[in-house]
C-alpha cells in the first residue's frame, strides 16, 4: 500500500470543500448546467440514465482493508447497498444524489480515497498488474512508477485539457495482465543489460476505431521514465485533433502520421527536456519506494499439509484451487483471484456487506491487502497457502469462490443500457444469461481458458475487440442485436478479433456462442489446445458456419 | 434560403419532453402545467414539431430544476396516456432490467 502524505492528504480535503461549494453554487442556480458539468467530471461525477454516477479512483488497483470498508459504508450509506468494479480497476456507484455526494466524496477522503483522473480529458489514473509486488513472473514491483506517474499526471496544468482522455497502463511480468497494448500508452518494465527500463507503446485503444499499441521506443532508462511521458503527451496535445471527438484520441494520431513520424516528434520535444527537472533521481525514486508499505511475509515452504491435504481429499477445493490460486514470488505463499462473477449476477458487482466481509478476511488473510483485476474482479495479493482451505470455505460463504476464473463465465461487460445513457443495448442481461448456460463448473473447466467480452455500445467499455469471444450490442429499430468477433487478445500479443458476420438476435446470442464452443471442441487438437489457439490454427470459418448454421 | 436562427426537429407521432432531475438525477417528464413529474403518464404529449419545440424550450429554461432535457417518441394508451416507446426509454420509465445486487 502506498500512503499518502500530508500535502496529499491536505489536497484532498482541499477538493472535496470546493466540490462542496460548487455543488452548492449548482443548487442555488449560481452556477448553470454548461458551467457545472466540466466540474463534476474533473470530481468523476457523470449523470447516467436514471441516477448520477460516480466513479471512485482506485491508484493501480490497490485498496487497503480499510479504504474497501470505507467503499462498502458509501455504497451502503448513499447507494443501494452495492458499487460496480470496473476494467480499470475503479469502482462506481450508480444511484448518488448530487447533494449527497460532497458527504460521500468527505467519507471516501478519510481513507485518501477520490475520483479524480476518472473522468475528462486528462490523464486517467494508471492501471497496472493486479499482481504487482506478488508475481513470480514480475521484473520489480511496477506500482512504484506508477505512482510516480500519478504524481506527476495529477492536475498537471498542461495536460488538464487534453483533445480527448488519456490512459496509461504499466506491467512489469512476462504475462501482461494490465492489457497494456490498448492503452495510449503502453510501459512494460523490463531489464537490459542489469538496467531497468521501459519499453513504450503508443497509440493502442478500442472504442470505434480500436488499434494495437506501437512499440516507440524499446528502451527507455528509468530515470528518463517521466521526462519521455511529457515529450508524448506535449507531442499529442499540440497536434492531437480537436475538430472531431471521433478522431481525437492519441491512436488516430499515431495512426494518421506513422509511428515513425510520430517517434521522431517526440524524439525531438525529448531531447529537449530529457536532463532537466523531470529526470529521476535515486532519492526521488526511494522517497516514494519508503512510503510503500510491503507485508513482511513470513518464511515458509511451498505445498504445506493443510493445503495437500485438502488438494487431495476435496474436488471442489481443487477445482477452485486450479483457476483462482496462482503462483507467488514468495514461497509457501498465493495470490488468490475472488470471482466477483456468480452465475446469474452482473459481472464485477459487490455488496457492501461483500465488501466488508472481504475486508474482514484479507486483514485476517492476506495482510489487509486487495486489488481490483481489470477483470473486474478482487485479488489477495499476499496469501500463505496452508491459509487456502480456510480461506476458501469463507469466500464461498460470502459468494466470492466461484470456480471461474480466467474460463468462460469470467465475462468481462459493460453497464450496458440498464444503466448507461451510452449504450445502445443491455449487456449485462446477456452476461447472466451465459454465466446460467454455462453454470456447470465441470464442463467450463473442461473448456479452459476463454474470455468472453461484451460491450453495448461501440464505445467498447466491455473491451469486446480483445475478447476471444467478442461481443457488441447494436440497436436495429429498436430490437437489441449482437456482432460476434472471434480470437481478440489483450495481453502482449494483443490483436483484435475478427468479426464473424451479421449480428444475431438478443434471443440467439447465448445459443450462437454455445455453438460457437461446440465447435471449438469438436476441432481441437486436444485439451490443452485453447479456444483461441483454435480460432487462430482453423480461421474463423470453420466457427462461423456452426454460428449461423439453422439450428 | 433558411435562416440559421431556424429549429428544425422532426416529429413521428406522439412525443413527452424528459430530463433528468438536478437533485438526484432521477428520471423525469415535463407536464402540461410546467412542472415535472416523475411518471410518463404525467406527461405533456406533443404532436408537431412546433409544439414539441415549445415544450423543449420551457424545459431548458427550467435547468435548475431537471438537466439535459429531450425530445422521446411516446405511444398512447387507450386512455390517451403517454407510454415509452422504446427500450431505453422504458428503462428510464422502469429502472434496470436486472435484479439489483443485494436486492431480495
Amino acid at each position: 500500500m502506498y500512503v499518502y502524505d500530508e500535502f496529499d492528504r491536505t489536497f484532498l480535503e482541499e477538493r472535496v470543500a470546493e466540490f462542496r461549494d460548487q455543488v452548492a453554487r449548482r443548487l442555488s442556480g449560481e452556477l448553470n448546467e454548461e458551467e457545472f458539468k466540466p466540474l463534476r467530471l474533473m470530481n468523476g461525477v457523470y449523470l447516467q440514465l436514471h441516477a448520477y454516477m460516480l466513479r471512485v479512483c482506485i491508484p493501480y488497483g490497490t485498496l487497503s482493508s480499510q479504504q474497501l470498508r470505507a467503499l462498502g459504508a458509501v455504497a451502503r450509506k448513499y447507494d443501494r447497498g452495492y458499487g460496480h468494479f470496473t476494467t480499470r480497476q475503479n469502482i462506481q456507484f450508480n444511484w448518488i444524489k448530487l447533494n449527497e455526494l460532497p458527504d460521500a466524496m468527505a467519507d471516501l477522503a478519510k481513507v485518501g480515497i477520490h475520483g479524480l483522473q476518472t473522468s475528462g480529458n486528462c490523464i486517467r489514473n494508471t492501471t497496472t498488474d493486479p499482481w504487482a509486488g506478488a508475481a513470480a513472473d514480475e521484473v520489480e514491483d511496477p506500482r512504484l512508477y506508477a505512482e510516480v506517474i500519478r504524481q506527476w499526471s495529477t492536475l498537471h496544468p498542461e495536460f488538464t485539457y487534453l483533445p480527448r482522455k488519456f490512459k496509461i497502463a504499466i506491467t512489469a511480468a512476462r504475462h501482461d495482465r494490465a492489457a497494456i497494448r490498448v492503452h495510449d500508452i503502453g510501459l512494460r518494465l523490463h531489464k537490459r543489460d542489469g538496467e531497468t527500463g521501459f519499453e513504450v507503446m503508443v497509440g493502442g485503444g478500442l472504442g470505434r476505431s480500436p488499434f494495437i499499441g506501437k512499440t516507440i521506443k524499446d528502451f527507455l532508462p528509468k530515470e528518463h521514465l517521466l521526462s519521455y511521458l511529457e515529450a508524448v503527451l506535449r507531442t499529442y496535445n499540440l497536434g492531437g485533433r480537436r475538430d472531431n471527438i471521433y478522431k481525437a484520441r492519441i491512436k488516430i494520431q499515431v495512426h494518421e502520421m506513422g509511428a515513425e513520424a510520430f517517434a521522431q516528434k517526440v524524439e525531438a520535444e525529448w531531447a529537449e527536456i530529457r536532463d532537466g527537472a523531470l529526470k529521476l533521481d535515486e532519492a526521488a525514486l526511494d522517497a516514494i519506494r519508503d512510503r510503500f508499505q510491503i507485508p513482511d511475509l513470513e518464511t515458509l515452504d511451498d505445498q504445506p499439509a493443510e493445503l495437500a491435504r485438502a488438494l487431495a481429499t476435496d474436488a471442489a477445493f481443487a477445482r477452485w484451487h486450479a483457476n483462482s490460486v496462482a503462483p507467488h514470488k514468495t514461497k509457501g505463499h498465493a495470490i488468490v483471484t475472488l470471482s466477483l462473477k456468480p452465475v446469474g449476477a452482473p459481472p464485477g458487482d459487490a455488496t457492501a456487506d461483500q465488501m466488508d466481509a472481504i475486508a474482514d478476511l484479507a486483514d485476517r488473510y492476506a495482510y489487509g491487502e486487495i486489488r481490483v483485476a481489470h477483470e473486474q474482479n478482487l485479488t489477495f495479493p499476499y496469501v500463505r497457502q496452508k491459509d487456502l482451505p480456510a480461506l476458501w470455505a469463507k469466500l464461498k460463504e460470502i459468494g466470492v469462490a466461484t470456480p471461474n476464473v480466467g474460463l468462460i463465465t469470467d465475462i468481462i461487460s459493460c453497464p450496458g443500457l440498464d444503466y448507461c445513457a451510452l449504450a445502445n443495448t443491455r449487456s449485462i442481461p446477456i452476461a447472466q444469461k451465459l454465466t446460467e448456460r454455462f453454470a456447470d463448473e465441470a464442463r467450463i473447466a473442461d473448456i479452459g481458458r476463454l474470455h468472453v467480452n461484451i460491450s453495448g455500445c461501440i464505445n467498447a467499455c466491455g473491451h469486446h475487440h480483445v475478447g476471444h469471444i467478442g461481443i457488441l450490442g447494436v440497436e436495429k429499430k429498436d430490437e437489441e442485436f449482437f456482432q460476434i468477433t472471434l480470437g481478440g487478445k489483450g495481453n502482449s500479443k494483443a490483436r483484435i478479433g475478427e468479426l464473424i458476420g451479421p449480428a444475431v438476435a438478443e434471443s440467439e446470442i447465448v445459443d450462437v456462442v454455445e455453438s460457437l464452443v461446440d465447435t471449438y471442441l469438436n476441432l481441437r487438437t486436444s485439451p490443452a489446445e485453447t479456444f483461441v489457439a483454435a480460432v487462430e490454427r482453423l480461421g474463423i470459418e470453420p466457427f462461423k458456419e456452426r454460428a449461423y448454421a439453422p439450428r | 434560403m433558411t435562416s440559421p436562427l431556424q429549429r428544425k426537429l422532426k416529429i413521428h407521432g406522439p412525443t413527452v419532453v424528459t430530463a433528468n432531475r438536478l437533485a438526484d438525477g432521477v428520471s423525469v417528464w415535463l407536464t402540461a402545467a410546467g412542472g415535472w413529474s416523475e411518471t410518463i403518464a404525467e406527461a405533456a404529449v406533443g404532436t408537431t414539431s412546433d409544439e414539441v419545440l415549445r415544450l423543449l424550450d420551457i424545459a431548458h429554461a427550467d435547468e435548475n430544476t431537471a438537466v439535459g432535457a429531450y425530445s422521446a417518441s411516446a405511444t398512447l394508451a387507450a386512455d390517451g396516456t403517454p407510454q415509452p416507446a422504446n427500450l431505453r426509454e422504458r428503462i428510464r420509465v422502469s429502472g434496470p432490467t436486472i435484479s439489483l445486487p443485494g436486492a431480495a
